[in-house]
């Protein structure tokens, strides 16, 4: 523990950033432009743009008129008939559609965490020497795109695939399990894609672990489950949490996964909003404001969690 | 009465390499014991073995009678203070302390009120609610000594629980904790590398070196009548001077200085037979006098005077060149020798030790 202060308050932040400001004087605003200038290109540019378009008037075969309407909001959530003259009901397709992706992007998280936090658990007590190996192996197989990835899942888990092959051949089954165009293929696709993104976060959380707690808690009666339960499962949860959140926010805005291996039926999020984009059928403003609802639902989870952290870690730090 | 451990040849491997030989010993209940010894000693591993952290490779360990080298850690009535302290960082204070009576099924109003008496007594009632990264070194520290105390163990291990504070908390930590041994009557077994923590608090000390015991004794005889080389070495300061036995009779060994002289001292554990021998003589159990005189037991050549106030420190070398360290009280009737005058070294009745190497 030597890393921490002795009694006392924190030292003094005004101090610290006067020290750094000598020197500095004059170049703080032409230091700053690159990362202002990354920010509004790439962050809010985007975003603003997205935004705008959600609020104008379709061009039929793609592009927008500059005609300001909230007319893509009304489409995504009230049901006016075929022909627009019915009385308003609540449009619960695109609803489903929203809610179905947070249900295969959370299933796909939890088979993330399951198989995630072993692996990375496994990794972290490896010998120091033979961990970037292990990491190594894990990050090898998304050197390949991710659309082949997918594709081949998909020729893995067909009918005539290898799994069902094997599966019949073994007796285990009569005939094939019908993977392709279910939910469960939808989830192991984006299992599969953002496997990595779970296992990293989680194994920098257990690098950093101390086991002189697992001990310690041992010494205290503990038994092994309890253990895990009261203190290593706390004590590494910023990691669990972060990487909870890298696979369900990709997850949900997926459209490789579910269009090739769900089929119609399975249709998320990010097919609805790809397809907008998408040739003569597509509808921008609709694209648009459907993102701008992803975005917002996915933010507001976000910054609650956030605000959640903020107040359970003020003042902890980090051993 | 039984003895509170009672360890009975305890070896620990760990691959191709012994870290523990064959250690035997026993502890009394409500005794302060440590196992003292330089880094790589095996005191901590020893205590790890108690803990039930490490298994041991061959050996019995007995915790009041009852062999629990086979029990799991938490099944063993022993607590530990580790070195870094390990609290837990997500736990209150108080619940750091109350982890224990919780882990034993203790009902919550009862464990906090536990919990809190426990930290009365380290004096850290004021802070049961912060986090242990709030604390300071120090308090850290006394939350884990009240973490490990509060299951009220029939053992408690403390695995160099001083080493991370700094020297003026060390010394007043030292005696805080030899009063809460008094105070709660548990059995202590302390790991230190710090000899100076071990003469204090102890009420015996396991010289350790290399997996091996190689003396256990209160501080007073292992200061005075050290067995070997090593311990003579290592506690304290002290010339070390060759010596070839000539006869042992009735404990009493005559022997001869590389210079000739001749001299008688108790043997200790020494034995007569071939090969080199050393006595001990600690520096500050000799009188100066003349050169050659009748009291003088060897001669030496003061190289090096150093004037420290209430000592003086002399640097002196033998004739055949083995270096020699005297050191003298400054009182009033004291004639400092000056650098390079040629003196008589007059040893103390007894201050010569004949050690077993």
């Amino acid at each position: 523990m030597a890393g921490i202060a002795p009694d006392g308050p924190t030292p003094d932040r005004s101090a610290k950033g006067g020290a750094r400001s000598v020197g500095m004087r004059g170049l703080t605003l032409p230091l700053l432009l690159p990362a202002w200038a990354v920010i509004g290109i790439f962050m809010v540019l985007p975003v603003a743009l997205m935004a705008i378009y959600s609020v104008l008037t379709k061009e039929f075969r793609g592009g927008v008129i500059w005609d300001f309407t909230l007319a893509a909001y009304d489409q995504f959530f009230i049901d006016r008939g075929l022909f627009g003259d019915e009385p308003a009901r609540i449009e619960w397709t695109y609803v489903a559609i929203f809610w179905r992706s947070l249900w295969q992007a959370g299933v796909a998280t939890l088979i993330c965490l399951i198989v995630g936090f072993p692996t990375a658990w496994f990794i972290a007590t490896r010998p120091a020497g033979s961990r970037p190996v292990w990491l190594f192996a894990i990050t090898i197989p998304y050197w390949v795109n991710l659309l082949i990835r997918t594709v081949s899942l998909k020729f893995l888990i067909r009918d005539n695939g290898p799994l069902n092959s094997a599966l019949v051949a073994t007796g285990l089954i009569d005939g094939p399990l019908p993977l392709v165009n279910t939910d469960l293929a939808v989830q192991l696709g984006l299992f599969y894609s953002y496997l990595p993104f779970m296992v990293l976060p989680i194994y920098a959380a257990v690098e950093r672990y101390d086991f002189a707690l697992s001990e310690a808690a041992a010494d205290l009666y503990a038994s092994r489950w309890v253990t895990l339960r009261e203190i290593v499962l706390p004590v590494v949860r910023p990691g669990i949490i972060a990487g909870c959140i890298l696979v369900f926010v990709p997850s949900l805005g997926a459209f490789l996964a579910p269009d090739l291996l769900g089929g119609a039926r399975n249709f998320m999020i990010g097919s609805l909003i790809d397809e907008q984009f998408r040739g003569s059928q597509g509808n921008w403003p609709f694209g648009a404001a459907a993102s701008m609802i992803l975005m917002s639902m996915v933010l507001i989870v976000l910054v609650a969690y956030a605000r959640n952290q903020g107040r359970a870690g003020a003042g902890r730090a980090r051993r | 009465m039984t003895d509170a451990i009672d360890i009975r040849g305890v070896v620990k491997r760990y691959g191709s390499v012994t870290a523990l030989h064959g250690v035997s010993l026993t502890i009394a209940d409500n005794e302060f014991f440590t196992l003292l010894g330089p880094s790589g000693c095996g005191k901590t591993t020893l205590l790890r073995c108690i803990a039930g952290f490490e298994d041991v490779s061959a050996g019995e360990i007995r915790l009041f009678g009852q062999d629990i080298a086979a029990q799991d850690p938490n099944h063993r009535p022993v607590n530990t203070v580790f070195q870094q302290y390990a609290l837990f960082p997500h736990m209150s204070v108080i619940d750091n302390v109350g982890f224990g009576l919780k882990m034993k099924g203790m009902a919550s109003a009862e464990r906090r009120a536990r919990a809190g008496r426990m930290l009365e007594m380290v004096h850290l009632s004021d802070f049961a609610d912060r986090l242990p990264a709030q604390l300071s070194g120090g308090q850290q520290q006394r939350v884990a000594l009240a973490r490990a105390l509060a299951p009220e163990p029939r053992v408690l291990l403390l695995d160099e629980p001083l080493s991370a504070l700094d020297l003026k908390l060390r010394q007043a930590m030292r005696v805080e904790l030899k009063s809460l041994q008094e105070q709660t009557g548990i059995t202590f077994i302390f790991v230190t590398h710090d000899q100076e923590e071990a003469l204090t608090m102890s009420d015996r000390i396991a010289v350790m070196s290399q997996g091996r015991v190689q003396q256990i004794g209160t501080a007073r005889e292992i200061y005075e009548t050290p067995v070997n080389r090593f311990v003579a070495d290592f506690i304290g300061e002290t010339n070390l001077v060759a010596a070839r036995i000539d006869s042992i009779i009735d404990g009493r060994a005559e022997v001869t200085l590389p210079g000739g002289q001749r001299l008688s001292c108790a043997a200790g554990a020494a034995t007569s037979g071939a090969g080199a021998h050393h006595l001990s003589i600690r520096p500050e159990r000799l009188n100066l006098v003349a050169a050659g005189a009748a009291g003088s037991d060897l001669d030496a050549v003061v190289e090096r005077v150093v004037y420290l106030g209430t000592d003086l420190h002399l640097m002196a070398r033998l004739d055949d060149g083995t270096p020699f360290n005297v050191r003298l009280q400054n009182s009033a009737g004291t004639t400092i020798p000056a650098a390079g005058a040629r003196v008589g070294l007059a040893f103390e009745p007894g201050a010569a030790r004949l050690l077993a190497d």
